[in-house]
C-alpha cells in the first residue's frame, strides 16, 4: 500500500484518484441519506446537513481565496508593506493600464452587442428554411473550437508577409499565408499588420470573440424565437406586421428574457477574456486586457498586489452585469 | 416520494463527484519518467563514487521540453544504468511561472533546471529554506571544470547554490556562405566593416534587405531585441559598464545604454537595411523569431543575428556549413566588436537542487561532470553545448556548436550573460521585452523605452 501514501506513477495517482472519489461519494452520500432516513431530527440538523458541506466549499475555494485576493491588493509587489490604494492608482492612473481599461471595456461593450446581433438576425432569417439546421451547425461549428485553437486558426487568417515581386520578371518573391492579406494582394492592394497597427488591432481580436459568441447567441436565440406562440404571430399578422415591424414588435419583445441571459453571459465571458490576448499579440502593441494584465503582473512582473488589484476590478466589474442577470431573472419567474 | 428521493441521492451523487473531480484535477502530476532501455554496455568505473543508488527516485522540473526533452533524459541512462537510481522528468513550457507556486505549495521538484541566475537569486532570497546550496562533491567539480565567471553565476551571496548544465552563444550573425562567395562578400571582422558590408548589400541588392529579424515569440514576445541591445552595450560601453548596468549600479536609461540603443535602432529601425523578405521595421515585431532567418537561404536576406540555437530551426532543406558551393547552405561568424576586446553574449541553465537526500546530490555531482556533458554530447544532434572544460569537442556533430565550443574556452573572449536573464523577473521577464517590442512595433523613442523599464525596476 505503499502507493496509496507516496503515489509516483500516473497509473498510481489515477487509481488514489478513484479512492478519493469512491470515499468522497460514499460519505456524502451516507450523510445525505442518513439525514432523511432518520425521521426525528431538527431542521437544523438537516439544512446544516445538506448545504454545509457546499457552504464549506464555497468558503473554502471562492470567500477565501476572494477575500485573500482583495487582502492582498492593498499591499506592495512581495506582499509585505501595506500600501493602502496606490496598486489602485496605479491602475487607474498610469498611461498602460488606461489603455488596458479602455481594451477591457471596448471587448466588454462590442462583443455582447454584436454577437447577440449577430445571431438574432441569424436565428431569426434561417427559422424555419429548409437548410436551416445545416446553416446552424455552421455558425454553431466555433464555439466548439477552444479559445486557443481559434486564436491560432485567426492568427494564420492574419498572417502578414511583404508584398515583394522581381522587379524585371513580375513574379512573387513572398507568398501570402494569411487569406486577408491574400485577398488584399489579389485586389491589388498593400499587405496590413492587422495585429500591430492600432487601435485597429483590438477590434481584429474581438472579431475572434464574436466569431465564437455568435454560435452561442443564435442557438439560444432560436429556441426562443421557436418558443413564440403562434397565436401571437398570427394576430400579429392579421393586424397588419410584417417583416421588420414583426421582428421589432413581436420578435424581439417575446424573446427578451433570453436576450437578457445571452448578453449577459457573453459579457461576463468576454470579462474574462485571456487565451485570445495571449495566443494572438501577447499583450503587445496596446492590445492587452485587465485578465490578462493581471496574469502578467503577477506571474511575470511578479507584482502581487498590483496583480491582485487588477484582479479585483475585474471582480467589480463583474458584479454588476451578474445582480442585472440575476434579477432580470427573478422578474421573468414572477410573471410566469 | 420514491422518484425524488432518488433523483436527490443522485444529484448528491453527482455534486460530490463534480467536486472530487475538481480537487483531484488540482494534485501534480510528474509526467514520464525516464526509464532506461538496459544495455548495459556502458563503463561503470566513473560511476562507483555515486554509490548504489537502487530504488531511489530523483525528480526533475525543467522548462527544457520535447524535443530536447529526449536528448536530456538519454543523457541520463549511463547514470541510471550505474547506479539503478530512476530520474523522474518533468518539462514544463510554464516553468518559470510554476515553480515559484510548486515552492509555495511545499511540492518542490528534488532537481529543477533554472535558465536565469536573477531567477535563482530571487528563488533563494524568497525560499531561503527550500533551496539547497551545493554539497562538496558540486562545489569541487564546479571549480575544476568551470571558469570563475560560470561558478559565480551560479553563487548567491558567497554561496554556491547552482552549477551550469548547458550553455549558449548568442553573438552570431547567420550568413549564406553561397551569396557571399558569389557577390564577392567577405565575413567582416570589424564592426565597420560590418556596416560598411551591409551598405554594400543595400546597394547591390535593390530586391532584398540586408538584414533579417523577428521577435515574436508567443508571451516571451521581445527577447531577441534585448539581446541585440546587451551585444551592443557589450561592445560599445564594454564589460564594466554592462555588468554595472544589468546589476541595476548604473540606471537603466543611463546615457551610454541610449546611445548603444540608438547603434542597435541605426540596424533594426532604419528602413534600408530591414526587412528582408519580410516587410518594413515594424514587421520585425510580429515576425516569429524562429522563423526570421527563413530569407536568408532565397537570397532574400543576407544577415540574421541569431545564437547557436538558431540552427535547429532551418528548414529540412537548409544545410549547415561553412563550404560556398552547398547550394541553400547558411554558416555564422562572430559579431564583430568595436574595439579590441572580444565580448560573447551567452547563456544557459543551472542546476538547482531542492533536496539534500544523497541520490539528489549524486545526480547534482553527475550533472556537473565531464561525464555527464560527454554522454548529453553524445545523444544531441546539434544545438547544444556546455561550458564544461572536460568536454570532448570532438564529440559535438555540429560545426557551429564546435565554433561555440571554440569561442567559449577561448581565453581572449570575454564572456558575459544574457543580461536580461540576470535582472529582476519584473524588468528581465517582463518590462525589458515589453518595451523593446513597442520601441520596434510601435516605434517608441529609444529615450521612452529605456525610462520605461527604469521605471519599472522594483525599489
Amino acid at each position: 500500500m505503499d502507493w496509496f501514501l507516496n503515489a509516483e506513477s500516473a497509473g498510481h495517482k489515477f487509481a488514489l484518484m478513484v479512492v478519493a472519489i469512491l470515499l468522497f461519494v460514499l460519505v456524502m452520500g451516507l450523510i445525505l441519506f442518513g439525514l432523511e432516513r432518520i425521521r426525528r431530527l431538527p431542521v437544523w440538523v438537516t439544512v446544516l446537513g445538506f448545504l454545509g458541506p457546499t457552504v464549506l466549499f464555497l468558503a473554502f475555494g471562492l470567500l477565501y481565496p476572494g477575500i485573500r485576493t482583495i487582502w492582498t491588493s492593498f499591499f506592495d509587489a512581495r506582499s509585505d508593506n501595506y500600501v493602502g490604494l496606490d496598486n489602485y492608482v496605479t491602475a487607474f492612473t498610469e498611461p498602460q493600464f488606461q489603455i488596458v481599461l479602455r481594451n477591457t471595456l471596448l471587448w466588454v461593450v462590442l462583443v455582447p452587442l454584436v454577437s447577440t446581433f449577430i445571431g438574432l438576425v441569424y436565428a431569426v432569417l434561417i427559422d424555419r428554411t429548409r437548410f436551416e439546421s445545416f446553416a446552424k451547425t455552421m455558425i454553431f461549428l466555433p464555439l466548439s473550437i477552444s479559445l486557443v485553437g481559434a486564436s491560432i486558426i485567426w492568427k494564420f487568417v492574419y498572417e502578414y508577409k511583404q508584398h515583394a515581386v522581381n522587379p524585371v520578371t513580375g513574379e512573387e518573391l513572398v507568398h501570402q499565408i494569411g487569406i486577408l492579406n491574400q485577398v488584399l494582394v489579389w485586389l491589388g492592394l498593400p499587405p496590413q499588420q492587422f495585429l500591430l497597427n492600432q487601435p485597429w488591432n483590438t477590434l481584429f481580436l474581438i472579431v475572434v470573440m464574436i466569431w465564437i459568441q455568435a454560435g452561442f447567441a443564435m442557438t439560444v436565440l432560436s429556441a426562443a424565437v421557436k418558443a413564440i406562440p403562434d397565436d401571437i404571430v398570427e394576430a400579429a399578422r392579421l393586424d397588419g406586421l410584417h417583416g421588420i415591424g414583426m421582428f421589432r414588435y413581436i420578435t424581439v419583445p417575446s424573446i427578451r428574457p433570453a436576450l437578457v441571459v445571452v448578453l449577459t453571459t457573453i459579457a461576463i465571458g468576454t470579462l474574462k477574456v485571456f487565451d485570445i490576448v495571449r495566443t494572438m499579440t501577447g499583450g503587445n502593441f496596446g492590445t492587452s486586457v485587465v485578465a490578462y494584465e493581471f496574469y502578467t503582473q503577477s506571474f511575470r512582473a511578479q507584482n502581487a498586489g498590483l496583480g491582485a488589484a487588477l484582479a479585483t476590478i475585474l471582480f467589480v466589474l463583474v458584479i454588476p452585469i451578474v445582480v442585472y442577470n440575476v434579477r432580470q431573472l427573478r422578474l421573468s419567474e414572477e410573471i410566469r | 416520494m420514491t422518484s425524488i428521493r432518488a433523483r436527490r441521492t443522485s444529484a448528491a451523487v453527482a455534486g460530490g463527484l463534480g467536486l472530487a473531480l475538481a480537487l483531484a484535477a488540482c494534485s501534480g502530476d510528474n509526467g514520464g519518467g525516464g526509464g532506461g532501455d538496459e544495455t548495459g554496455s556502458t563503463d561503470c568505473a566513473a560511476y562507483e563514487q555515486y554509490g548504489d543508488l537502487k530504488g531511489k527516485t530523483i525528480s526533475v522540473y525543467t522548462s527544457i521540453v520535447e524535443p530536447e526533452a529526449k536528448q536530456q533524459t538519454d543523457s541520463y541512462k549511463p547514470f541510471e544504468e550505474c547506479t539503478g537510481a530512476k530520474i523522474a522528468y518533468e518539462g514544463s513550457r510554464e516553468f518559470e511561472a510554476q515553480l515559484p507556486v510548486r515552492l509555495q505549495a511545499g511540492n518542490p521538484p528534488d532537481i529543477a533546471y533554472v535558465p536565469q541566475p536573477g531567477f535563482l537569486k530571487s528563488l533563494v532570497a524568497d525560499y531561503p529554506d527550500s533551496v539547497v546550496a551545493a554539497p562538496q562533491a558540486v562545489i569541487d567539480n564546479a571549480n575544476k571544470y568551470y571558469t570563475e565567471g560560470w561558478v559565480n553565476y551560479g553563487t548567491v551571496d558567497g554561496t554556491l547554490y547552482a552549477t551550469p548544465l548547458g550553455a549558449n552563444v548568442k553573438s552570431f550573425v547567420w550568413y549564406s556562405p553561397k551569396a557571399f562567395a558569389d557577390n564577392g562578400y567577405t565575413v567582416p571582422t570589424t564592426w565597420d566593416d560590418l556596416i560598411t558590408l551591409t551598405d554594400k548589400i543595400a546597394t547591390d541588392h535593390p530586391e532584398a534587405k540586408p538584414w533579417c529579424a523577428g521577435i515574436e515569440s508567443g508571451d516571451a514576445t521581445g527577447w531577441p531585441a534585448t539581446d541585440w541591445l546587451e551585444d551592443v552595450v557589450l561592445r560599445e560601453a564594454g564589460a564594466d559598464v554592462y555588468d554595472q548596468w544589468v546589476n541595476h549600479e548604473i540606471p537603466f536609461n543611463d546615457p551610454k545604454i541610449v546611445a548603444s540603443l540608438g547603434t542597435v535602432g541605426s540596424i533594426l529601425k532604419n528602413d534600408k537595411y530591414v526587412n528582408g523578405g519580410i516587410g518594413d521595421v515594424k514587421s520585425i515585431a510580429t515576425q516569429a523569431w524562429n522563423e526570421a532567418g527563413n530569407p536568408i537561404p532565397d537570397g532574400l536576406c543576407y544577415l540574421h543575428r541569431a545564437a547557436n540555437f538558431y540552427q535547429a530551426n532551418w528548414g529540412d532543406d537548409v544545410t549547415v556549413s561553412e563550404d560556398p558551393s552547398v547550394d541553400r547552405g547558411v554558416y555564422a561568424f562572430y559579431l564583430p566588436s568595436k574595439g579590441s576586446d572580444k565580448p560573447l553574449l551567452g547563456g544557459g541553465e543551472f542546476v538547482t537542487a531542492f533536496s539534500d537526500r544523497p541520490e539528489v546530490q549524486a545526480f547534482q555531482a553527475y550533472l556537473s561532470s565531464p561525464e555527464w556533458a560527454n554522454a548529453k554530447a553524445k545523444v544531441t544532434g546539434q544545438g547544444w553545448i556546455s561550458a564544461n572544460n572536460g568536454l570532448d569537442k570532438g564529440l559535438l556533430q555540429s560545426p557551429i556548436d564546435q565554433l561555440s565550443f571554440d569561442l567559449l574556452t577561448d581565453e581572449s573572449y570575454t564572456f558575459r550573460f544574457d543580461g536580461s536573464d540576470q535582472m529582476p523577473g519584473a524588468v528581465g521577464a517582463n518590462a525589458f521585452w515589453k518595451q523593446m517590442t513597442a520601441w520596434i512595433g510601435e516605434n517608441q523613442s529609444d529615450q521612452a523605452t529605456l525610462d520605461n523599464i527604469e521605471a519599472a525596476w522594483p525599489s
